[in-house]
């Protein structure tokens, strides 16, 4: 299929949600939870039933979803774990949680094995006891203390899919530094970015929160504001082998301003209330979105990229 | 700009970065102890800054009940140190386990002629890590580590001596950081100001030993190691081109000390090699 076919299908959901989800005057609220768990490293049991508890919270706190960090099913550091922990969508400790979903849309993420067994970092997104959709990991980083590009087959697709009542795309951790991800998912129609995560704090910095946190809070402003939608980071806790994950899950707005942050390396479950009209608002005030060229921008990869090969 | 002002500067930064590490660190030794299955922590007091800054670490992380210092010194010992060592266990309101490692010391080396204080000093640090891990199953507490990066990286330390652990909390943290941790925790400024000293032989400092000073050392491996730049590069900035050639020489010499031993590699999954396992994994 050439390019730009692939564009304007991606193009058409888009349309479809600000019609169908955004238009006329309902309020519509989302209750988003962050589950900042802190996963025990391989031990897919222990970490199922924290995650069904932490589900179970968050339905007594009325939440509409709940969004649980990268690899919250397994730990993160598994190397050759990966193997063992590895499952397949119909796998037991997978479909505990699809079902989970029957009270309210979970998000969660664990070692995915395809029919052709490869491996991949995946979240899945379940809803009403089914599977919405599955995003396989893309960037694995894989330098410095990271090695993912050793244990994981990178996913190669990039899609939004329909919530309820509005879009929402999905990008694991590193897939988030490469701009290309969210730009992608907004042309196709993103209302809301979720961004579970397993990231890795340096505590010595000369500011009080680490380096690489302050930066997730500058980016997770910046994408709200730049694609005029929500933002919901949710990162893990604990440590692994000494690697220290930082949490401080947080949710910005189509603003730019931060709606709520686990100010902790703790575990913990907060609740915020996301007013969707703000997006409809916001995009009627700061119209990147309309002026947004994709076309232009696809013309221009490809010509850019054709000079280069 | 002169080469004592680019020291001062660069330790100065390395200082300022340890404010947020305290409660990360205190949450480490927690969530490490307890993933091990202990509730408890056992480590050699010696009355110097490092064991110290460990010593207030693990009261912050455990509360006085399950932390267990235990001093080992030698005849020879600085009673200087042992009397620090005393304070703090005293300022701490723990009860310190005293074992002198004397007569072993002395039965072993009366077997053997002319024994140099090298390997002196490096069979007491090994008797006394044996003691500790005795100790550990006696209290049912996990042996923290307390090397510093300095330490580490110029392989200033007895290999499964002093070096050896289950834990090290303040590993990835110079010396002159670690100064700065012990303000923040409170610990003596006796202590902080202290020439620190392996107490290897009478009056004997670390930095007479090594030809330069700790905050010189600092300085220097912050350039090579955190920002990698080549020695030449640190020397055009105005360093000593002697002590970095010997800090770069102590790093490359002591890589050993730093990993686990090597194995000859016949099959498919070697351990350390591609059997390839977090310690969490067993945890």
């Amino acid at each position: 299929m050439p390019a730009h076919d692939i564009l304007r299908l991606m193009m058409v959901p888009q349309a479809r949600s600000l019609r169908h989800a955004l238009g006329g005057h309902e309020v519509k609220s989302l209750r988003v939870a962050l589950g900042q768990v802190r996963p025990k490293l391989g031990d897919l049991q222990t970490n199922g039933d924290k995650l069904l508890q932490f589900i179970d919270r968050a339905v007594q706190a009325e939440a509409d979803v709940i969004v649980f960090p990268e690899l919250s099913l397994t730990g993160y550091l598994l190397r050759d774990l990966t193997f063992d922990v590895a499952r397949t969508l119909a796998d037991r400790e997978v479909q505990a949680l699809v079902e989970a979903s029957a009270q309210i849309d979970v998000l969660f993420s664990f070692v995915e094995e395809t029919e052709n067994h490869q491996f991949y970092t995946s979240s899945v997104y379940a809803s009403q006891g089914r599977i919405l959709h599955v995003h396989r990991k893309i960037y694995l980083p894989t330098y410095g203390l990271f090695e993912e590009g050793r244990h994981f087959a990178r996913g190669q697709h990039i899609h939004s899919f329909a919530c309820a009542n509005h879009r929402a795309g999905i990008a694991i951790c590193e897939d988030a530094w490469h701009p290309s991800v969210p730009y992608l998912l907004s042309i196709a129609g993103m209302d809301i970015l979720y961004i579970p995560s397993a990231g890795p704090g340096r505590a010595l910095s000369s500011e009080p929160n680490s380096g690489s946190q302050q930066f997730w809070e500058r980016l997770l402003r910046t994408y709200a504001q730049l694609f005029t939608c929500f933002v919901v980071f949710v990162n893990r806790v604990g440590f692994e082998d000494g690697l220290f994950f930082f949490g401080h899950s947080a949710i910005a707005g189509p603003d730019g301003e931060l709606i709520g942050m686990i100010d902790s390396h703790d575990e913990d479950l907060q609740v915020y209330a996301l007013d969707l009209s703000k997006i409809r608002k916001e995009r009627h005030q700061s119209p990147f979105l309309r002026d947004e060229d994709a076309y232009l921008t696809l013309r221009t990869l490809e010509r850019v990229l054709e000079e280069q090969s | 700009m002169m080469q004592s002002e680019r020291v001062t500067k660069i330790c100065e930064t390395l200082e300022e970065h340890v404010d947020g590490t305290l409660p990360v660190l205190v949450e480490f030794l927690r969530q490490e102890v307890e993933k091990a299955g202990f509730d408890h922590v056992v480590f050699g007091l010696s009355g110097g800054i490092d064991s110290t800054v460990v010593a207030y670490l693990a009261v912050a992380a455990f509360g006085r009940t399950r932390v267990h210092p235990i001093m080992m010194p030698y005849k020879l010992s600085s009673a200087a140190s042992v009397a620090d060592a005393k304070q703090v266990a005293a300022d701490l309101d723990l009860p310190l386990t005293l074992i002198e490692i004397t007569p072993q010391i002395d039965a072993y080396f009366a077997q053997q002629e002319n024994a140099t204080p090298l390997r002196m000093g490096n069979k007491m640090a090994r008797e006394r890590m044996s003691i500790i891990y005795d100790q550990s199953a006696l209290f049912q507490a996990l042996p923290l580590g307390t090397s510093n990066k300095t330490e580490l990286l110029l392989g200033y330390g007895t290999q499964f001596g002093d070096l050896a652990s289950a834990l090290n909390p303040i590993g990835d943290l110079y010396k002159t950081q670690i100064r700065r941790l012990a303000h923040l925790l409170a610990v003596p400024m006796s202590i902080i100001e202290k020439p620190p000293s392996a107490d290897l032989w009478e009056n004997q400092t670390d930095e007479g030993e090594f030809g330069f000073t700790y905050e010189e050392a600092d300085a220097i491996l912050h350039l090579l190691i955190d920002q990698r730049l080549h020695a030449r590069e640190v020397i055009e900035q105005g360093f000593n081109a002697n002590v970095v050639a010997s800090i770069t020489r102590r790093i490359r010499q002591n890589q050993y000390k730093r990993r686990m031993p090597i194995i000859a590699k016949l099959s498919s999954r070697t351990i350390g090699v591609d059997f390839r396992y977090s310690r969490d994994w067993g945890m």
